[in-house]
């Protein structure tokens, strides 16, 4: 390949946009809000690689990301780790959460995955709730560095992050959707049976995609202490993260690696502007209404009614 | 110090738990065991029942068991409906595994952000001449706000198991379970039994709801610890199997008072989860598969 696609050229416009961004911008309103944009995104984008590539459901994505931030916290205060090592370790912890619990699991009917990853998310937070070091059910409090590069300020800083990170989790995505493996996962997702019998390795491909959407969540959920700079369980564990996660790439659509770009995108800045000109808890309501009423009448997503508007056109 | 009063005391508040637990997991057994729909809602639909019984019982005074009854119809009739809107968007399209799943989710998270809106997250109670009575035989308590619930959930799935054995429209349930085709070639609509069969499945929710907020006050979010356990239940009963289930629920309850008892309360949420992987990873057909 000499010719350079067009994702790696809108990926490096999207980077260069968002340090001219930091450069520009003052009111740090629009970091924050775009930062959680972002991680929405990264999370969607996770969650697909199980739910819309394999078509296992993951409704435990909020323990997974809680599990990224509190292994920062821990690691944070035990070593004083810098952040991109914080970030790794979350990956390798929240990664091995996955395979854990897909091993378990995935060798029986989808919808005991389902309801394993529900109750570990009720576990993890028991578990997190009563281990005192990270602060218990008060919660812990994060002091963020004096450092922050060349940036303005730290939250500019954890935009400029969160942004590559979501670059890269795109890629990934983007890349396994066209990849050998990818079509091994549509092959399970569309029939499990059909797929082992023509020698797809269905167990362990399906770990390798629990494992990818644990990792990822982890390090969507490492930079978080520090963005907000006080996490208790409550927070963490929030069901609206993992609404969240399940409602983009349903919203979006999820056998193509955009939609969940688009859901995010979508969804994630409606709810910013509502937030900020409504009210945060009509907010959650909207997203329950708007996943319910997607997946009733679209069940496609934004990306299936496109296609089937373009395949009327052709025909 | 394990002494021979604390255990028999764990063990008996065990029994107790472990019976509400079996009105709780009931529906579930009907519509994920017998019908095969993963109805992860349902937790919530009893603590809409919950707040059903706190409603009326503050504005009215009326009896939270007689109220659980009571709504049970307009559970029914609220169940029948959801199924109508499930099979037609996502059973007839064979869409179940995944966004049948999702529909569940969104459905149990706007009952809950509903309920936030409207009462806000404030524990909520109801009033009853016997919640704070209890008998005292031997050395073992028997509080009443324990003790009505397990005699209630007891008679329920009495009820239910009679229901199921004996009348007609019962092993049309059990039927619909194991083959669709041949009810269908006996000349019954499968659709129309499995609509009964998930009404009645919410409908037990309402008294579960009413026997939840007995025992203890109630906020919207405290649905979520109940998904595990109801979950684990059906799974470690068997699927579908009500004696079954009946057994598992006894068992769930009495270890989960164990761990109250010896390891604080606050690890008892954990206890449905090791005991739904156990089963998952060593038995996946129950105790008492078919």
């Amino acid at each position: 390949m000499s010719k350079i696609s067009p994702f790696w050229v809108s990926a490096a416009v999207v980077l260069a946009a968002g340090l001219a961004f930091t450069e520009i911008v003052e009111n740090q309103y629009y970091f924050t809000a775009i930062y959680l944009i972002l991680q929405g995104l990264i999370m969607a984008v996770a969650w697909n690689i199980l739910g819309g590539f394999t078509g296992y459901v993951n409704f435990g994505s909020a323990a997974f990301f809680a599990v990224g931030a509190y292994t920062a916290i821990a690691l944070d205060k035990a070593l004083g780790l810098p952040l991109p090592l914080l970030i790794v370790a979350a990956a390798a912890i929240c990664g091995l959460i996955g395979l854990g619990v897909g091993y378990l699991t995935l060798r029986l009917k989808g919808v005991y995955f389902a309801i394993a990853t529900l109750a570990m998310a009720i576990v993890l937070e028991t578990f997190i709730t009563n281990w005192s070091y990270v602060g218990g059910a008060r919660g812990a409090y994060i002091l963020t560095p004096d450092k922050h590069l060349w940036f303005d300020s730290y939250s500019e800083m954890l935009f400029m992050l969160m942004l590559v990170l979501a670059v890269v989790s795109v890629a990934i995505s983007r890349k396994l959707n066209f990849s050998r493996l990818g079509r091994g996962l549509a092959a399970i997702r569309d029939d499990e049976v059909a797929a082992e019998c023509a020698g797809v390795p269905t167990l362990r491909l399906k770990l390798v995609s629990t494992t990818i959407m644990g990792a990822m969540m982890g390090v969507a959920g490492a930079p978080y202490p520090f963005f907000v700079t006080y996490v208790d369980p409550l927070s963490a564990f929030n069901l609206f993260v993992a609404v969240n996660a399940i409602a983009m790439p349903m919203i979006g659509g999820t056998a193509h690696w955009i939609g969940p770009v688009i859901g995010a995108l979508l969804v994630g800045s409606m709810q910013e502007i509502v937030k900020v000109n409504i009210s945060s808890e009509l907010n959650i309501l909207i997203v329950g209404v708007m996943l319910v009423l997607f997946i009733s009448l679209a069940p496609q997503g934004i990306v299936g009614l496109v296609q089937k508007h373009f395949l009327k056109r052709k025909a | 110090m394990v002494t021979a009063d604390l255990l028999a005391n764990a063990v008996v508040a065990g029994l107790l738990l472990g019976g509400f637990y079996a009105a709780v997991a009931i529906g579930l057994a009907i519509i994920f065991g017998q019908l095969d729909i993963v109805n992860i809602a349902h937790p919530a639909f009893i603590i809409a029942g919950a707040y059903t019984a706190y409603i009326l019982n503050s504005r009215f005074g009326i009896d939270p068991v007689l109220i659980g009854v009571l709504a049970a119809p307009l559970f029914f009739l609220a169940g029948a409906g959801i199924y109508r809107v499930y099979y037609g968007a996502f059973e007839r399209t064979g869409q179940e595994s995944l966004s049948g799943l999702a529909f569940f989710f969104g459905l149990m998270f706007i009952i809950e952000v509903v309920l936030i809106l409207v009462y806000g997250v404030d524990y909520r109670l109801v009033q009853a001449g016997y919640i704070g009575e209890s008998w005292r035989i031997g050395f073992v308590d028997l509080p009443f706000r324990m003790l009505v619930p397990f005699v209630v959930a007891v008679a329920l799935t009495a009820g239910i198991y009679l229901y199921l054995a004996r009348t007609f429209t019962g092993r049309a349930i059990q039927a619909v379970a194991q083959d669709r085709l041949a009810l269908q070639l006996m000349g019954v609509n499968p659709i129309r039994v499995k609509q009964w069969a998930f009404g009645l499945g919410i409908a037990t929710a309402a008294i579960a709801g009413a026997l939840l907020i007995i025992i203890g006050p109630v906020e919207p979010s405290v649905g979520r610890q109940y998904i595990g356990r109801a979950f684990a239940i059906v799974v470690l009963g068997g699927m579908g199997s009500i004696s079954g289930m009946f057994i598992a629920a006894l068992i769930l309850g009495i270890v989960e008072s164990l761990v109250n008892t010896f390891m604080g309360p606050s690890w008892a949420p954990a206890v449905a989860f090791g005991v739904l992987l156990l089963t998952l990873a060593l038995r996946p057909s129950g105790l008492f598969g078919r």
